[in-house]
């Protein structure tokens, strides 16, 4: 954006520290429109002032201009966002709104397909770092050239309650399926040089979100010009071509059109890009192939650039690599990636519980920690400060070191909340076995090397037998 | 009528952590309070009055972005904060319109023209360019290999040969090691027949998977596992040396006692062949590792932990204490599994190679990337989640490779130029990819659209 202070934007406020931004102060809500966790419309009495006066509309209008941020920001649906990024590497701020991930149905499918289909998109969810990731939309897509049989099977997926994009370039196809769930604002694919006077009346008779597309970037400009002078949202796709030589001269498109939108601030183009990967199943050869070839196109534009996506695989195998890739990308490199060291109880343990290890890195915390929890097993856990890093990593890299865990127990009084002295260990600190024996004067114990076996280790292993001795 | 002191101001700025207001110095308390007083001459008074009157009222305005309700010390607040002081309204910057929005709405009927533009691309030139480092040597150059691999010379980001060429494309080295090892059911099953033979795996690799150098890691000296003294180890090179005649790789076990002693042996041995040793640490005789290389004439690995200053100075080291030529450097930055840290991997890549690009010739050197670490991720090889409440996982036997794949696909965007990889599945399709984006498919292929297929 163009603002980079928060005084510019404070300069143009009310100034009375009203709160019904949600902030105690202008000055404070200024900072957090910096930073895009508030936005400027949030300022009520701004905007009822704009109501009235010419002067509170000029500002309200300067503070948009100046908070815009570089790439548009396209709704589609109720509320699904998608471009609205800043830079083009990630690490000089962050990426905003993951690429959307929609799915596509074709009309001419039978209904269990497009049930199975759609109930995939609704129900895929995996769980990661604390939370879980999940799919945005459905493509509905008219290959049948019938209006009434779009419109219908639209309707039926709109059903489903998320996002749409319509995918048809037959303009009678299309207002059929706009008369049927325009109001749902779905996106629609695609305005094209032959079709886009009637896709430009149907976006202003609907007020929905349109693709235009273009392989002739100068086309793909002045269609893009033309749609958003008239204040119709915008998204471009520079044509996606599988393969071969075409395959880089979309690389070369997609790249070309958002470094120009950023370094060359050209406001004409700065749109959110689309990127269809499902394109991969038009190229010769077997099934596996394509799936294959549409996740590679997918995870290709996940990291560079592609704001919006239509795929066709639906298969578990495929999606779980696409949508850890885009949470991996999309991760917001200011936040630190690390969990306060210390020790957690898991699961209610007491005195005969084992006693665990493992670092303070985020991914490894919450890993270890949902399966120890889903586990069922009671157990306190340390969480020993490795600066952020995994377990592998640290133990190579000396942070995870016999005297730091020493001094771990130590702090946390472990051994006062137990009557045994085992130590589990995860099984890549193994070569620590010898030394932590040394330093902590307890048993050590070498845990799986993954987490996800702890519930079988642990029915193995725990109690061991001198403990179960004395009971 | 009330009073706002500066120590009020103190308070307030310390809910900010504010430490101090640069360039001024608060003690105590500061009342503004204007008096008459007999022989000081009126216009006087009232200019030092205005400077001071002026002076409060940027403090009040400054008390009121902090939160302090100065509003009621001076009655109406409206466009308190926008109105300057005794000043006209500076007069604004014209705004250079870069939207052309028009407002008015066009009537369904009425004929909408296209906006003609043309589409001009930002051009990108970079001052820096990455070092070129040859991998294995011909018969002409002292060596035995039968070809060579050149790492590195890029002048533009990963794949934008529309900004400059790209010289060499990335590489690809498969892993090969001394013993047998416990590998992911979807990778073992392509090694089992090999396994135990280092020369045959080695073999294996480069005639039936596509390898352009093959990695033989010693991992047998590891005192862990069989603890095999260097002069023994080493003979496993020369076996490997003898089997495959592309570029070889030597890895140690990853201990740091052992490996700079194993890596000298290494070097003697095969002297002439110009091998990466892998690999040159902080916490290790990096030094011994050096010169080993220098004298013989190797390339050296230097591998940090994903910690771009470390980098720099492991490099440094390498170059002036130990005196290797630019040319002989290779950078492993760290490769963290697709879900456990990739994106740092990324970032930390991405960003040593901008400031190779901007000139920094500490960091402009080629980079390798450890992409079998991609099936340490459980995701990649374990049957089923071991959550209750996760979704299936989908097929291991195409997760797995998919796994390693957007792995190494992720970080070659990045920067890699030599990844070191297991899968052959993900071996062929990662080399697809780089040779369609580093534009050596010449012809075009006729695609049909989607659009309107099923599929």
């Amino acid at each position: 954006m163009k603002a980079k202070s928060p005084l510019e934007i404070y300069k143009l406020l009310p100034g009375t520290n009203c709160g019904e931004c949600g902030y105690d102060t202008c000055m404070s809500f200024a900072a957090h429109v910096l930073d895009r966790t508030a936005k400027v419309e949030d300022c009520k009495p701004l905007v009822e002032q704009a109501k009235k006066s010419k002067k509170a509309a000029e500002k309200l209008k300067k503070l948009k201009e100046m908070t815009a941020p570089e790439i548009d920001e396209v709704i589609i649906g109720k509320d699904l966002k998608i471009g609205g990024k800043e830079v083009l590497h990630r690490h000089e701020l962050t990426f905003f709104n993951p690429t959307a991930y929609f799915f596509d149905v074709s009309d001419t499918m039978d209904e269990k397909t497009i049930d199975e289909r759609c109930s995939r998109v609704v129900e895929y969810k995996k769980f990661y770092v604390g939370k879980y990731l999940t799919l945005d939309g459905i493509a509905v897509r008219c290959t049948s050239n019938n209006p009434d049989q779009f419109a219908e099977v639209a309707k039926k997926v709109a059903g489903y309650g998320k996002p749409l994009i319509l995918v048809s370039l037959d303009k009678e196809c299309m207002e059929k399926a706009l008369k049927a769930v325009g109001d749902t604002n779905p996106l629609i694919y695609a305005a094209t040089p032959e079709n886009w006077k009637d896709f430009f009346k149907l976006a202003k008779k609907y007020k929905v979100p349109v693709t235009v597309r273009s392989k002739d970037l100068d086309m793909l400009k002045s269609l893009a010009a033309t749609f958003k002078a008239h204040e119709i949202p915008v998204v471009i796709d520079p044509v996606t071509e599988p393969v071969g030589k075409g395959l880089q001269k979309t690389f070369e498109r997609v790249v070309q059109l958002r470094r120009t939108a950023i370094l060359g601030q050209d406001k004409d183009i700065n749109c959110p890009i689309m990127v269809t990967p499902i394109a991969a199943w038009m190229v010769e050869g077997d099934d596996v192939g394509k799936m294959y070839w549409e996740t590679v196109i997918a995870g290709l534009f996940t990291v560079k650039y592609a704001d919006i996506m239509i795929l066709h695989s639906v298969e578990p195998h495929s999606i779980m690599p696409l949508v850890t890739l885009r949470a991996n990308i999309y991760t917001d490199p200011r936040t630190p990636v690390q969990v306060e060291p210390g020790l957690r109880a898991i699961n209610n343990p007491d005195r005969n519980s084992p006693v665990l290890i493992t670092t303070n890195f985020a991914l490894t915390y919450y890993t270890v920690e949902s399966d120890l929890q889903s586990s069922g097993a009671s157990g306190w856990l340390l969480v020993l400060d490795t600066g952020g890093l995994g377990v592998e990593v640290s133990v190579a890299g000396g942070q995870f070191t016999p005297e730091k865990v020493k001094q771990l127990m130590e702090e946390t009084k472990v051994a006062e909340k137990v009557d045994h002295r085992y130590l589990v260990i995860p099984g890549l600190a193994a070569r620590l076995q010898g030394a932590l024996e040394d330093e902590t004067g307890w048993k050590i114990l070498v845990g799986p090397t993954d987490s996800g076996r702890l519930k079988a280790w642990l029915e193995q292993n725990w109690p061991p037998e001198d403990i179960e001795a004395k009971h | 009528m009330g009073k706002i002191t500066l120590e009020e101001i103190l308070k307030l700025l310390s809910k900010y952590d504010v430490e101090e207001l640069e360039g001024v110095k608060i003690d105590g308390d500061i009342e503004i309070e204007i008096e008459g007083s007999a022989g000081i001459d009126p216009q006087y008074l009232q200019a030092i009055g205005m400077e001071l009157g002026m002076a409060a009222f940027h403090l009040a305005r400054a008390a009121m972005m902090l939160g302090f309700p100065v509003q009621q010390l001076f009655g109406s607040s409206e466009g308190f904060l926008t109105q300057p002081f005794l000043q006209p309204q500076p007069p604004q910057a014209a705004q250079t319109a870069q939207v052309t929005q028009v407002t008015q709405a066009v009537p369904p009927e009425e004929k909408v023209e296209l906006i003609k533009k043309k589409f001009e691309p930002y051009k990108v030139e970079w001052s820096g360019y990455v070092e070129e480092v040859q991998l294995g040597a011909t018969p002409k150059e002292g060596g035995t290999r039968k070809y060579t691999i050149k790492l590195g010379g890029e002048r533009s980001l990963p794949f934008y040969i529309f900004d400059a060429p790209q010289p060499n494309l990335p590489a690809v080295s498969i892993d090969v090691f001394d013993r047998p090892v416990p590998l992911p059911k979807a990778v073992r099953v392509h090694y089992e027949d090999v396994m135990g033979h280092p020369d045959e795996w080695a073999r294996k690799v480069v005639k039936k998977f596509g390898a352009d150098a093959v990695t033989i890691h010693l991992i047998s000296t590891d005192p862990l596992l069989d603890d095999t003294p260097p002069h023994e180890a080493v003979k496993t090179v020369e076996e490997v040396l003898q089997a495959v005649k592309c570029p070889i790789i030597v890895g140690g076990s990853g201990n740091k006692e052992k490996d700079p002693v194993l890596l000298e042996k290494v070097a003697e041995v095969a002297e002439g062949e110009r091998v990466l040793l892998a690999s040159a640490t902080l916490d290790m005789d990096w030094e011994r590792i050096g010169k080993a290389a220098k004298e013989h004439g190797h390339c050296v690995l230097a591998w940090t932990q994903m910690d771009i200053n470390s980098q720099r100075t492991l490099n440094r080291y390498l170059l002036k204490r130990v005196g290797l030529p630019r040319d002989s450097l290779v950078m492993d930055p760290t490769t963290a599994a697709l879900g456990y840290g990739l994106d740092y991997a990324y970032s930390n890549m991405e960003r040593a190679r901008i400031a190779a690009l901007k000139g920094d010739e500490d960091l402009a050197f080629p980079v390798s990337s450890g992409t079998t670490n991609a099936w340490g991720a459980r995701e990649a090889w374990m049957k089923e989640s071991p959550l209750e409440g996760d979704y299936s996982w989908g097929m291991r036997e195409h997760r797995g490779p998919l796994w390693e794949i957007l792995t190494g696909l992720t970080l070659s965007l990045a920067a890699v130029d030599i990844f070191m990889m297991m899968h052959p599945v993900s071996v062929a399709v990662l080399k697809e990819l780089i040779h369609t984006l580093g534009g050596k498919k010449e012809v075009d292929v006729e695609v049909e659209d989607w659009i309107t297929a099923e599929i």
